[in-house]
């Protein structure tokens, strides 16, 4: 479903990623994990396409992103990492958009729109403006649009962030049995989310993928613990900085 | 067709869910009445043409409220990060930009249309030359949708709105001013011959002033299509090299 080939992105002289590979086949939920600045959230944008890449291949569901990027990205759902959105729409104003955007019509559309209020428990405010919401309904609202149009691949940046832990659960829950019939990348920095939601999982650091596995046996490779391995793979930010430096 | 359209849709609605249009068609209409009215001595001219009472102040008041409402075209969404949203949607950037560009013309067609009662006085009052006020109109817009496009290529380049507007009605004011007669006669004391002619040329009046006077010229088309094509390819140029 997913297919990345050394995938490579420069921003002038600094190197975000470097012949990063992996694939996601229907079924799997991969786990992305790695330090602040390790190449998360630029592969993601590169995956959805709002990225171009220095070089590599990026395939959705056998159709490449460079060379067919409408196609391709009809196939994705993204969660962006800010969950942006726009404040002048109420939520169902603007899940009726983004059903009509990806080409949704008629009673397809709201039934889609009924569909990801109930699945992202939106329907206290689902006539209330996107501006005056909370952090974790304006994440939800934004993870509703992702599934608006039952996407063949979802890509997820830190789905999750700024929400209550039963919110946290649910979402992990949700993760977990769209992960059955769907191929999922999902981006976190919280540890024990990766074996609550992922069947396997990678660690990034510097724009390489430094570890590759189930959860079970990144956990063994730790001696135990995944936060271990994490901390023994991982470049720390000062280590970054001196390195830089040198 | 239908992107643009969802993109369309969208921003319109967006700009009529908040104060902007309604301001800045309801703050145009007043000054351009007024002018109209007192400085462009409405009644007192008895010239049914509209060109000196009506007409020639609308590049003046475009220049600062055309930019009013295109500066949030790409600022926002840089500022909100939808832009993000945006680009992993399956439409082009080419779609968004037709989209965004047609809801601001529409902005200030509704606007041109508020107008429209001095027109039907002038019906009223007399017998104008029907498609000379037609070509002025038509003049009008142009030079609305040029200023847009202006707009919209700044607003490409900065998350800022306020820098936006201040950077646009800078280059808007100076395509209004450096046409203008009296800058002309000052600065035909300092540039002769072909610069000034280019330098003239470039400016708002050589082309909009031919139309009020009903005179539709192919170089006066030519050049606000080379302005509003241009401004939108290099906002284009601009949304992708920033992704890059």
């Amino acid at each position: 479903m997913i297919e990345v080939s050394n995938l490579t992105k420069r921003f002038g002289l600094k190197l975000a990623v470097n012949k990063l590979s992996f694939t996601v086949k229907k079924g799997e939920v991969l786990g992305f994990l790695g330090p602040n600045g390790a190449g998360k959230s630029t592969t993601m944008r590169m995956v959805t396409g709002y990225y171009p890449p220095s070089s590599g291949t990026i395939e959705i569901c056998g159709i490449s992103m460079l060379g067919e990027p409408e196609e391709a990205k009809r196939k994705i759902g993204y969660l962006p990492e800010s969950a942006p959105l726009y404040n002048d729409m109420t939520v169902k104003g603007f899940l009726k958009w983004m059903a009509g955007v990806r080409g949704l019509s008629g009673s397809e559309c709201k039934e889609a729109v009924a569909r990801v209020i109930e699945t992202c428990f939106l329907e206290k405010v689902a006539r209330q403006s996107i501006g005056t919401l909370s952090k974790g309904y304006r994440h939800r609202t934004c993870l509703a649009q992702s599934l608006i149009h039952d996407p063949e691949v979802l890509i997820l940046d830190e789905p999750t962030d700024g929400l209550d832990p039963n919110q946290k659960r649910e979402v992990r829950k949700l993760i977990k049995n769209l992960g059955e019939t769907k191929a999922i990348l999902f981006s976190t920095h919280i540890l024990e989310e990766v074996e609550a939601a992922c069947s396997r999982a990678v660690i990034v650091d510097q724009g390489q993928i430094v570890a590759d596995g189930t959860p079970a046996e990144l956990k063994e490779d730790g001696g135990g613990s995944l936060e271990t391995l994490f901390a023994n793979l991982t470049t720390k930010d000062t280590q970054a900085d001196q390195e830089e430096a040198a | 067709m239908k992107n643009v359209l969802s993109i369309f849709k969208r921003e319109v609605t967006s700009y009529f869910t908040q104060p902007t249009a309604y301001a800045v068609i309801v703050i145009y209409l007043l000054l351009v009445m007024l002018l109209t009215f007192t400085w462009g001595g409405f009644f007192e001219r008895d010239d049914a043409s509209l060109i000196e009472s009506f007409f020639v102040y609308n590049p003046w008041l475009f220049c600062l409220f055309v930019p009013a409402v295109g500066m949030r075209l790409w600022s926002d969404e840089q500022r909100n990060g939808t832009i993000e949203l945006l680009g992993t949607l399956p439409l082009s950037t080419w779609s968004a930009i037709f989209g965004k560009f047609a809801a601001a013309g529409f902005v200030w067609l509704l606007a041109l249309v508020g107008t429209l009662p001095i027109w039907v006085s002038i019906n009223l009052l007399g017998s104008p030359d029907n498609l000379t006020v037609f070509s002025g109109y038509l003049g009008s817009y142009l030079v609305c949708l040029s200023f847009l496009a202006i707009t919209m290529l700044v607003s490409a380049f900065t998350r800022d709105q306020v820098v936006c507007l201040i950077v646009s009605i800078a280059i808007c004011f100076t395509m209004v001013i450096i046409g203008f007669d009296n800058v002309t006669i000052k600065l035909s004391q300092v540039i002769r011959g072909d610069l000034l002619e280019a330098i003239v040329a470039a400016g708002v009046w050589d082309h909009f002033n031919s139309l009020i006077r009903g005179s539709f010229r192919l170089q006066d088309f030519v050049w606000f299509a080379t302005v509003i094509f241009c401004s939108l390819l290099g906002t284009s140029a601009v949304l992708s090299s920033r992704r890059s």
